[in-house]
């Protein structure tokens, strides 16, 4: 799980263009969206599309990326349990 | 009709011309094939959070746009006119890769977003919060100009009275190599400032961002009158001379009238004879200068042109690197700028001092 939640951080920090930002400045359970580290919409979309193009992971329902998108953790364990590649 | 002013400047380019404060003070004899942009610091005008997701092309207009209306002493413009000839190329690239290499499948939507050639000027007009008309052109080498002659059509009828107008473009590295593939690149390395004395095929290639803001009000700042642009998809050798002279005529000027005529060469000796025709001819007897071994060469490298131009009128000097003849004018009335890429799109721009 630890390094899923570091391949998380580094494919978030690089695909995102999150310049000044390091992996040890994400910690597990900051918020990635609002107050946190500020994601946007368009973040979204290029979570959702890297969920389905790296661990196989479609999502239907775009209001469940509200829960899974909470934080490192909750991407992590969500990928964990319904992970197909 | 109204006329037409150049009230501020703002060059981004493979030297140091960000800071308006000097005037080619130091020149970088780049070598190679591509010459990069000197950068200003970047943060200093966008905020991170809104540069992440930009490219080169935004962030160096921005940058530009920033410059020219703090020089224009304006907080805001009535519109804003962009030329380019490739546009946000590298975000064209990097979607058009991912589309291929995954399929057509798993595409992301910010570097789709980016990939137009209106992305720079809707983003400088979101960092202005300008709403008011946006317009770009995409006309190969006269993309520029094309907004010159917008710009001047507009403010001269007094439809607006303050329009930033700017010529932006950037290398992307696989329409860089297609151009080396096709011959339009030189096959050597060389110093810029041995450009002209290559003698051999293709040009050096560059990038960057010239912007202006223009008005139907003279101020302070005003560094030039833009009198008049004429564009021409095709002219011959033979017909250039006399094109230039019923230009000259049409706007009430002669030959004798220009005291520095600014040339486009790029030291490509396929396409270079268009200048020699007139270095050698109607212009043997005026002041020469050439700049693009200072930008390197891109569809919008006339920007750069009409920046320098600009320049020396306002400071009534011409710095020794852009030279290109032994004459001396005693001083800079009137300017001429001829450009032309690869025997296409000529254009003539006329600025007098004011």
């Amino acid at each position: 799980m630890d390094a899923l939640k570091q391949e998380l951080k580094e494919f978030i920090i690089e695909q995102l263009n999150l310049e000044d930002v390091e992996v040890n400045d994400i910690a597990n359970d900051d918020a990635l969206f609002g107050d946190g580290l500020g994601l946007d919409s368009i973040d979204a979309l290029e979570l959702i599309v890297m969920l389905d193009k790296n661990y196989g992971i479609k999502l239907t329902d775009p209001k469940q990326g509200r829960a899974i998108f909470e934080s490192i953790d909750t991407m992590a364990a969500y990928i964990t349990a319904n992970r197909t590649n | 009709m109204k006329k037409v002013y150049i009230n501020s400047t703002a060059s981004i380019s493979a030297q140091k011309t960000f800071d308006n404060a000097e005037f080619l003070s130091e020149f970088i004899d780049h070598e190679g094939v591509v010459i990069p942009v000197v950068n200003p610091n970047y943060k200093d005008f966008i905020p991170p959070a809104a540069a992440r997701r930009m490219a080169k092309g935004i962030k160096m207009s921005i940058v530009a746009s920033k410059i020219a209306l703090q020089e224009a002493k304006l907080d805001e413009v009535d519109a804003i006119i962009t030329g380019t000839g490739m546009g946000c190329v590298r975000d064209s690239e990097k979607f058009l890769s991912a589309l291929i290499d995954n399929d057509e499948q798993y595409l992301t939507p910010t570097a789709f977003i980016q990939s137009t050639h209106n992305t720079v000027g809707g983003q400088v007009a979101l960092e202005l919060q300008c709403k008011g008309y946006n317009f770009t052109y995409v006309h190969g080498s006269n993309s520029f100009e094309s907004t010159l002659i917008d710009a001047r059509l507009q403010l001269a009828f007094n439809e607006e009275n303050n329009i930033l107008v700017g010529g932006v473009d950037e290398i992307g590295a696989h329409s860089f190599k297609l151009q080396e593939l096709v011959g339009h690149v030189k096959e050597e390395s060389i110093k810029v400032s041995a450009l002209l004395d290559s003698k051999t095929s293709g040009a050096v290639y560059g990038e960057g961002a010239n912007f202006f803001v223009l008005s139907n009000e003279k101020q302070g700042s005003s560094y030039a009158e833009l009198v008049a642009v004429k564009m021409y998809n095709t002219l011959s050798k033979e017909t250039l001379p006399e094109t230039i002279k019923a230009f000259l005529s049409a706007n009430e000027f002669q030959v004798e009238d220009i005291d520095l005529v600014v040339l486009g060469c790029n030291g490509d000796i396929d396409y270079d004879g268009f200048y020699e025709v007139l270095i050698e001819g109607v212009f043997n007897e005026t002041q020469q200068a050439y700049y693009k071994h200072i930008s390197g060469e891109f569809n919008t490298a006339s920007s750069f042109g009409f920046w320098l131009a600009s320049k020396v009128l306002k400071l009534q000097e011409l710095p020794d690197l852009v030279k290109l003849n032994e004459i001396e004018s005693s001083n800079y009335k009137t300017v001429l700028l001829y450009n032309q890429y690869r025997g296409e799109n000529h254009s003539f721009t006329l600025l007098k001092q004011c």
